[in-house]
């Protein structure tokens, strides 16, 4: 791989990425205070997370019984308001017990 | 609950993020020597990017050698929820935050770092961004170090369990809200449905995932605010 081709993309992919993390935050400086628009932000985050997460979850292991089984767990102790590392560590325990077994 | 969010609050916080980084980091380096490219180049793409989705799909265009105006917009597209959750974090950090905080605090608006500052309920402030910053940048290049230089040492099955650990940290983070409040299960309900669909129907699958997430997220979120408005008492 040609080092200055290389070297050109990684600047390239790095402004692609920042870019759009950058601009919004550096360029509204006030609180919106249009009510319908608050009202969009505040369920934005939720919005785009679940879209994030289903159904690439089921598909995140090499295996989707696997996956789906180590989401139903992450689920339920979501569910119970366990912390983010439970949750982590006993889905990926979930799927490396069900890979193991199958 | 404490009031004064701390550099410590911040980096207890990132831990969890920290560990799942590590995990996904060193697929990225096995992958990324996989594909060709020399040593140096996974750790710094990793340091720069901060950024799992873009810096895996740059992998196979590097690996076609495409053009920079493709890389660009491949991977801005990629990226373009980044804008999305940009506009948000920019209405939850404190209105007297300096151009240079905003800068710095825009490089980590990572998903999961997004989702850590969004879910917190007391204000935050820069010392805690940047200890909530720091340690999943630290995860996330040492990972990329392990997987470039010593890939081999991870088992197989292993690597591809904690595959699931970061969106299951999304959920411990969207799951708990939404139970709390019916509009925010709403909006993760719709958004899901919506998601869902789009993977299972013939050509909307053809869609890259970057606008998938964008137009689901927030067309549930449209949705939502137009059936439960937000009234400024019970905005906090």
């Amino acid at each position: 791989m040609n080092k200055s081709y290389l070297v050109i993309a990684i600047i390239t992919m790095t402004l692609a990425t920042y870019v759009p993390r950058m601009l919004p935050i550096a360029v509204i400086k006030s609180k919106i205070n249009n009510a319908f628009l608050k009202s969009i932000l505040v369920y934005m985050p939720y919005g785009v997370l679940s879209a994030m997460i289903f159904p690439a979850i089921f598909y995140s292991t090499g295996n989707t019984t696997a996956g789906i089984f180590g989401s139903v767990v992450a689920l339920f102790l979501s569910y119970k308001k366990r912390s983010l590392l439970t949750v982590a560590v006993a889905s990926v325990l979930a799927v490396l017990l069900l890979e193991v077994v199958i | 609950m404490k009031n004064n969010l701390s550099f410590k609050d911040g980096i207890i916080d990132a831990l969890p993020i920290c560990l799942g980084y590590v995990s996904v980091s060193i697929a990225f380096g096995v992958l990324a020597i996989q594909n060709g490219l020399p040593l140096w180049a996974p750790p710094i793409i990793s340091v720069f990017d901060l950024s799992g989705t873009g810096q895996f799909a740059a992998l196979d265009l590097l690996k076609a050698t495409a053009s920079y105006l493709e890389i660009f917009c491949a991977i801005l597209v990629i990226n373009a929820r980044y804008f999305l959750m940009s506009v948000s974090l920019s209405q939850i950090i404190p209105t007297d935050f300096k151009w240079w905080q905003r800068i710095i605090v825009a490089y980590g608006n990572t998903d999961e770092i997004f989702a850590m500052a969004t879910s917190k309920k007391v204000p935050l402030n820069f010392k805690y961004m940047i200890g909530l910053i720091i340690v999943p940048v630290i995860g996330w290049t040492s990972g990329t170090v392990i997987g470039t230089f010593a890939g081999d040492i991870v088992p197989e099955v292993l690597s591809s369990a904690l595959g699931i650990s970061l969106y299951a940290m999304f959920l411990a983070i969207i799951i708990p809200p939404a139970t709390d409040s019916r509009p925010v299960t709403f909006t993760v309900v719709v958004s899901a449905l919506l998601s869902i669909s789009f993977y299972y129907t013939p050509c909307l699958n053809k869609l890259s995932s970057g606008w998938v997430i964008i137009i689901c997220g927030l067309t549930a979120s449209v949705i939502s605010a137009i059936k439960y408005p937000v009234r400024e008492a019970d905005d906090e």
